[in-house]
């Protein structure tokens, strides 16, 4: 494979922002150039599920436009980036990766499209996922799978698998996932990207079609923490038309980002390190940890003694809202519908079969179990009180800790195939990122460096006190700024 | 704990799934194992514990407002989707013989 030869589009978008501000790069030249790497790559990358280059084309033609009349403009404007496939896109196809959506036309943006629109982003294209975002490798995708750029027959993690990939490829500049038990921290681990999972509540999950509300969130990928900072700063911040959208004001999250890591209290869960990570990438995390002693943060064990109990909660609560947010799919007002049934039960049926794949259908049956007579209490509501358990572990860690840092996932991307048959095993690869769902808390995934024998990125995961997400981004660019960026991903 | 096909069947009636016999099959393996799986809950004892209904603490979000009428879709944007429409309707199969 070839190496991108170095051209703008190795710039990280705080760069790209400087020389559009400048006048020394177009927002058309850099949009084509964007699109020409997409058009070069993606057949063999797979991080897009549709491209966008007449609209993309457009904006950036608006854009050029706003600057050359002198308005003031934010760091985003004319910024190629991507959008995972289960944000609505006003008169553009969303499929959130599965048949049942294949020709849906959005009659409306969600808020956060708006947001990036009204930045004056632009947007290159909708990225792949895993189907409803159930999944750790994008490999669900109803479409097609997604590789990672730094080894083509690895995954990229998922859901937010797309976003990553696209990211780290050079695709675009930075790009919207959703994470809902890991699914913007892995991906952005095993890619090699900075990848947040803002606090619930942070941004408005207006339009973002849904999986498990008490649990999703949007957040932003990029190859900088800065990046991920200022797109954050641009989406973020109370959306009246989602009630769990927090009126908070949103921090100017990159005015403390140089503050550095000195006197920072970082835990470290000590559960978190009795066996379950694999020897290399541990010792990437250890070595991510040392520097920050060096850097003058403080080291504090803390104990998450419940985080055991994670993925056994969130299996029986994230498909109970999904068994209930999926009902919606039944071929009345939208998407797939089969034809010829007999009667409306039947073509509740038949649509729902032909149109949901395996993991849907898997997580539908499991919540609609869980959630049935006889089981409620046994299952969902044990898994409610085992989740008020994980959060009291955490508040109890943040008494003695600003940030709780540990791995991200428990290996480096896996290949392609590796897990597809064994949902459980898929399952477990979102160990350490599901409790900060269940927790309601701020996470973020940095790399830390690549694997001594793979070769491969590793992240390091960074989880804060609610609405915190200033320290994480301070934290994370101390880091960042100490060890240097990864090189550029050499499978593609 | 093995889910028994019948009880596969069941739960696949409640939501509105149809599968096919081998999906039924697969399912009664899979599901089983991950039923056994998260029966590890048990183990804690949650008798005094209260359960997370709520991301987020009370006053953090959902505030009242006005209740009043505000723009939204037109009946022809919300109809465009549909598979099959019969003037302003969504239009379904026969409900009653």
């Amino acid at each position: 494979m070839t190496k991108p030869a170095a051209s703008m589009l190795d710039l990280t978008m705080e760069e790209l922002s400087r020389k559009l501000a400048a006048k020394e790069v177009s927002s058309v030249e850099v949009t084509e150039a964007a699109l020409r790497r997409i058009e070069a790559t993606d057949a063999r990358l797979g991080a897009f599920l549709r491209v966008m280059p007449d609209e993309a084309r457009a904006a950036a033609r608006a854009s050029d436009a706003r600057r050359a009349r002198g308005e003031p403009l934010s760091p985003l404007d004319g910024v190629p980036v991507g959008l995972k496939d289960i944000f609505l896109t006003r008169g553009v196809e969303t499929t959130c990766g599965s048949r049942i959506l294949e020709g849906f036309v959005p009659p409306y943006d969600a808020t956060v499209v708006e947001r990036l629109r009204s930045a004056g982003a632009v947007i290159a294209g909708k990225l792949n996922m895993d189907e409803f975002a159930m999944g750790s490798s994008t490999e669900n995708s109803a479409f097609k799978p997604c590789h990672n750029p730094w080894d083509l027959a690895r995954t990229p993690g998922g859901s937010s698998g797309g976003s990553a990939a696209a990211v780290s490829a050079r695709q675009v500049f930075g790009a919207l996932g959703t994470d809902t038990g890991g699914s913007i921290r892995e991906p952005a681990a095993f890619c090699g990207v900075v990848g947040v999972k803002p606090t619930y509540g942070r941004v408005s999950r207006y339009g973002v079609i849904a999986f498990a509300s008490s649990l999703d969130q949007v957040g932003p990928l990029g190859r900088t923490v800065w990046d991920a900072a200022v797109q954050l700063r641009h989406v973020a911040g109370r959306d009246p038309r989602d009630m769990t959208s927090s009126a908070r004001p949103v921090p100017d999250y990159l005015e403390g980002l140089e503050g550095g890591a000195k006197g920072l209290r970082l835990g470290v869960p000590k559960e978190w390190f009795q066996g379950g990570v694999e020897a290399g990438v541990e010792k990437v995390v250890r070595g991510a940890l040392a520097t920050y002693e060096k850097l003058g943060a403080r080291l504090v064990e803390v104990s998450l003694p419940h985080s055991r109990y994670g993925v056994a909660a969130y299996y029986l609560l994230a498909p109970a809202e999904a068994s209930s947010n999926l009902a919606r799919y039944d071929g009345v007002r939208f998407g797939l519908r089969a034809r010829n049934a007999k009667g409306l039960k039947e073509m509740y049926g038949e649509t729902r079969e032909r149109g949901f794949g395996p993991e849907p259908k898997r997580r539908i049956m499991l919540g609609t179990y869980a959630l049935s007579a006889g089981y409620y209490d046994a299952y969902y509501l044990r898994a409610q009180k085992a989740r008020t358990l994980i959060r009291r572990d955490f508040d109890r860690a943040f008494e003695s800790c600003d940030v709780v840092a540990g791995p991200v996932a428990p290996t480096v991307a896996f290949k392609l195939g590796e897990k597809v048959d064994d949902p459980l095993q898929m399952y477990l690869a979102d160990v350490f990122t599901i409790t900060c769902n269940l927790a309601a808390l701020p996470g973020l995934s940095v790399p830390a460096g690549l694997h001594p024998a793979e070769k491969l990125p590793v992240g390091l995961q960074l989880l804060g006190r609610p609405f915190d997400e200033a320290t994480l981004f301070r934290a994370a660019r101390a880091l960042e700024r100490e060890i240097g960026a990864l090189p550029a991903p050499a499978g593609i | 704990m093995a889910l028994s096909l019948e009880e596969v069947r069941r739960i696949a009636a409640l939501a509105r799934l149809q599968l096919t016999p081998e999906d039924e099959r697969t399912f009664a393996v899979q599901l089983s194992a991950i039923l056994d799986y998260v029966r590890q809950l048990e183990e804690l004892d949650v008798s005094q514990v209260e359960p997370m209904t709520h991301a987020l603490a009370a006053g953090e979000a959902a505030p009242l407002r006005e209740d009043e009428v505000r723009p939204s879709l037109s009946p022809e944007e919300a109809l465009r989707n549909a598979p099959e429409r019969e003037g302003t309707c969504f239009k379904v199969p026969r409900i009653i013989e």
